[in-house]
């Protein structure tokens, strides 16, 4: 563990596959991870279409990237926030989306699934008591 | 003369939807692609506007995009018709031609 631990939020506002948002958040957060940072990430706007569980990406040719969210958990992420109003716009519940699974290794610990719905109010203070905030 | 619009852009992101259904004319095709197929799904902040559509556009949604992001065609508006790629072909040889809203 390093001296200092901040806290990291990477903020997701992207539809994956349209643009390369989604996956270039990813690959920062899996390399974040090495630091050993407080990690969380949250989903907000289009944002939340990341985490739709049942994608297929065999029909359009591109790399299916959304199994790697279920494994966030074995990368120090500890938190997954999901933005209430987005889902609800979209016609999305918390049902559509993966479940995320952690677990400390050494404390044995676990929590079934770190995917939390929040409302703006808690976003807001969560992006308020953040150190550093990630954009995508 | 006939058009094919296509939109590529999510609904909640952009104003191409806006703007393709504002100007797209009675009995023109409307197919949603990439990030333009979340419009297709129901229960969402723009399904009176593309339900509203539909009495006066044929609207298509491809399907391998819809895959792509985890919605399957019981999600989607009814009066709207999955297409493959060659059926996005076909839409395009059979209009004269295609203006997309990107």
């Amino acid at each position: 563990m390093s001296e200092v631990v901040k806290k990291f939020l990477y903020l997701n506002r992207k539809a994956p596959y349209g643009t390369i948002y989604a996956w270039e958040s990813l690959e920062v957060v899996l390399i974040g991870a090495a630091f050993d940072q407080e990690v969380r990430l949250m989903f907000i706007d289009d944002g939340v279409y990341q985490l739709v569980k049942g994608q297929d990406t065999a029909g359009i040719g591109m790399k299916n990237f959304s199994p790697t969210y279920r494994t966030l958990g074995d990368y120090e992420v500890k938190r997954i926030y999901v933005d209430k109003d987005s889902l609800a716009v979209r016609g999305l519940t918390k049902e559509d989306l993966v479940e995320i699974p952690w677990e400390d290794w050494e404390t044995e610990e676990e929590i079934e699934n770190i995917v939390e719905v929040v409302d703006a109010a808690r976003a807001a203070e969560l992006m308020d008591e953040s150190d550093i905030i990630f954009s995508f | 003369m006939s058009i094919l619009h296509t939109v590529n852009k999510s609904p909640f992101e952009r104003n191409s939807l806006d703007s393709c259904l504002k100007f797209a004319s009675q009995g023109a095709a409307v197919l949603m692609i990439e990030d333009g197929v979340y419009a297709a799904m129901t229960g969402t902040g723009v399904e009176t506007q593309v339900k509203a559509a539909l009495d006066r556009l044929s609207v298509y949604v491809l399907g391998p995009d819809l895959s792509a992001r985890g919605i399957s065609e019981d999600r989607l508006i009814e009066g709207i018709q999955v297409v493959d790629y060659a059926g996005f072909v076909d839409l395009a040889a059979k209009n004269d031609k295609v203006q997309a809203w990107l």
